[in-house]
């Protein structure tokens, strides 16, 4: 064995690899609940990309033939229906498990210095995320993927002069059709994910050349060397440690997921849509288009920002297509908002954790109203002043909006107001 | 730690979320939940004969093979000799008699293919639907529908049922009529009525017009035929939810092992 790894190592680096990324890598003892999701997320993609080529083997791109194809492996490929709800499940669970990802950086304070291209591969990741579950949607070619297509790309055309050729070249023809559907495979099983790929190398490379943070946001590679293993001394080898600790979390992890597959394939609507059981028909318009779960808070923002945004500005739903993207790409910019002098939540003041705080209360609330049409509130009462008569929903909504972005624009401002504890020496370890 | 109460303010949060949704006003369709037991195989067993009996005709269930009924415990040959027409093959997918421009002619839509109707509307839907027919001379068809108002379908089964009549009744409020509702136990439509009033809208049977059977024999007969387009519309569910608990039992007992093995690595850690 030793004689064939010798062989291989003077021709191509595989120990030094292993050894790099994870064999030997370093990474602090105090890792908590919140730190499994990034090997989860791993573990996600690897299950999306094993069963979407299963998938790939009986699906038909082809509006004639796509939505009989997937009710095909439904029926008549063996085990077909497993690996089908396993994929739809899959990309429900890649949005949970990257987005309980993404809150734990922003507890912990992950992004911040030395860490900033760390996030920034993961912003990309998250963006190559979305475009994946989008043009993943339209595959299955009924009423919901249809339209909500055909929603998504029209927001194309808002943009000011050049819109409608525009959304235009991305569809391929004057409406969604065969032939955006053959486009839309093909982004879905081979453009985006070799970059999502890709981008995920980047991003372990990046995370194991910095070392990873902390619940405690203390950088262990400034700690004094343990004598005995000339490690920091709050540092231990991620294998065999956490090797056999992310295991049991892909074995909870595993368990939940079966739960959805085996017992609630469709989430009550949300992982499957009702509608998209009816084929689509470009004749008939669904009385409510929805997006999936996952991107409804952004949907929500796109709702919430009036087409007459002020008086002396053109109509135009393009405000709304800009605050949407603005709320994702915001993300970005995190690593410069924050100037607060710790990185952990634990040692930060009231200030962050309010505002923290009514960013995830703004997220989840949005993402509900994303679901839900704008009347679900009912109206206020004609008369009152400024609200009179308009949907409570979209009041809300617009608040909210305002406060997911303040969480952003107002962090340079707050983080260094915030009244921060001291951050100890050693993390904390029971 | 502050964590916790983060986590029980989100965990409020979510819990209420889905509860606002219920404060809407305007007409109110009351339905009553649909009898089925997927278990249950003689049902769904009576639900594919019915279903071959009244609905085949003009719907398709095209993503259906006769063969699937096998896994209802229905062999080849019974299949063969009562569930198909003589020119068709086992294997073939239950496709319609009438053809779609037929349909067109004569409903003026094409009437949909059922595979996965029950995916669409749920079983709860389907149940009242076929509950929701009556008299209506106003329509093209004689019939309309409680659930599905102005529906192009004709009560296809209404020799069994007998003729439903539209009962309206007059309520002084929006309290009595809901308790009226309930009275009811059944399918029942509330609409806003003149002067804060309200009407509940139900079909009772037409006592000059009875059906082949009872209600209660009807409804079994309706619940039958749900059971069986609940099952259609994903023949491998039974085998999904047993093998499902297979799959948790396997991983609780890979649990305990890695998680052994976890707390046998960790414990030299200071």
């Amino acid at each position: 064995m030793q004689k064939i790894m010798n062989w291989i190592d003077a021709r191509f680096p595989l120990t030094a690899l292993w050894e790099s990324q994870w064999g030997k890598y370093v990474a602090p003892k105090n890792f908590n609940f919140w730190y499994y999701f990034g090997s989860l997320a791993a573990f996600v993609l690897v299950m999306q990309i094993v069963t979407g080529i299963i998938l790939t083997m009986n699906y038909k791109p082809d509006a004639a033939r796509a939505f009989e194809s997937v009710e095909y492996i439904m029926r008549d490929v063996e085990w077909g229906w497993l690996i089908r709800y396993m994929h739809s499940t899959g990309a429900s669970m890649f949005f949970i498990v990257v987005y309980l990802h993404m809150f734990r950086g922003l507890m912990y304070g992950s992004y911040r210095k030395p860490r900033e291209l760390t996030w920034i591969f993961g912003c990309l990741i998250y963006l190559c995320l979305m475009a994946e579950a989008f043009f993943g949607y339209l595959l299955p070619w009924g009423q919901m993927s249809y339209w909500g297509a055909q929603v998504i790309v029209n927001l194309f055309a808002t943009v000011p002069f050049i819109g409608e050729g525009l959304s235009q070249w991305i569809r391929g023809d004057y409406t969604i059709s065969d032939i955006t559907l053959n486009r839309f495979f093909a982004f879905h099983v081979a453009a985006v994910p070799l970059v999502l790929v890709g981008l995920v190398a980047a991003h372990l490379m990046a995370l194991h050349e910095t070392g990873s943070n902390n619940p405690d946001g203390i950088e262990i590679k400034q700690q004094p060397k343990d004598p005995n293993t000339g490690l920091p001394l709050d540092g231990i080898y991620s294998h065999p440690y956490y090797t056999y600790k992310d295991i049991v979390g892909v074995v909870v992890f595993l368990a939940v997921f079966s739960i959805i597959v085996f017992f609630v394939p469709d989430m009550g609507g949300y992982f499957l849509e009702a509608n998209n059981y009816v084929p689509a028909n470009p004749l008939q318009t669904p009385e409510h288009i929805a997006p999936v779960w996952y991107f409804t808070p952004y949907y929500a923002i796109l709702r919430a920002v009036p087409s007459k945004l002020l008086p002396f500005l053109p109509a135009t739903q393009f405000y709304g297509v800009m605050a949407m993207g603005a709320a994702v790409l915001i993300f970005f910019a995190l690593p410069w908002l924050d100037r607060g002098k710790v990185k952990s939540i634990r040692y930060r003041g009231t200030l962050y954790k309010s505002w923290l705080a009514a960013f995830v209360i703004s997220f989840l609330i949005l993402g509900y109203l994303g679901v839900v049409p704008v009347t679900v509130w009912g109206q206020f009462k004609e008369g009152l002043p400024i609200l009179g008569g308009a949907d409570k929903a979209t009041v809300v909504s617009r608040v909210l909006t305002v406060v997911y972005f303040l969480f952003f624009i107002l962090m340079p401002w707050y983080t260094v107001r915030d009244k921060t504890k001291p951050v100890p020496q050693r993390v904390t370890w029971a | 730690m502050g964590m916790n109460r983060f986590a029980l303010l989100l965990a409020a949060l979510l819990a209420v979320g889905p509860g606002a949704a219920l404060a809407s006003g305007g007409a109110d369709l009351r339905m009553e939940p649909a009898p089925v037991n997927r278990l249950d195989a003689a049902s769904v067993q009576r639900g594919a004969r019915n279903f071959v009996n009244y609905c085949l005709n003009c719907h398709s269930a095209k993503y259906m093979r006769y063969q699937r009924l096998t896994g209802l415990g229905i062999d080849s040959s019974m299949i063969e000799d009562n569930l198909m027409f003589a020119s068709r093959k086992i294997g073939d997918p239950m496709t319609a008699a009438m053809t779609p421009v037929d349909a067109k002619a004569w409903f003026g839509t094409v009437p949909p293919d059922l595979s996965v109707e029950a995916h669409v509307r749920g079983s709860d839907w389907l149940y009242n639907y076929f509950l929701g027919f009556y008299r209506d001379d106003k329509s093209a068809s004689g019939w309309n529908n409680l659930v599905f108002p102005n529906v192009a379908m004709p009560h296809v089964a209404w020799q069994l049922s007998g003729a439903g009549k539209l009962v309206e009744t007059e309520f002084e409020d929006h309290e009595k009529a809901l308790a009226g509702v309930i009275a009811v136990k059944g399918l029942a439509k509330l609409e806003p009525g003149k002067n804060g009033k309200w009407i509940m809208l139900t079909v009772q049977p037409d006592p000059d017009a009875p059906g082949t059977m009872t209600p209660v024999q009807y409804q079994s007969w309706v619940a039958d035929l749900v059971n069986y387009l609940d099952y259609m519309a994903e023949p491998d569910r039974n085998k999904r939810i047993s093998l499902g608990i297979m799959v948790l039992i396997y991983l609780g007992v890979l649990f305990a092992f890695a998680y052994a093995l976890k707390r046998s690595y960790w414990k030299d850690l200071h």
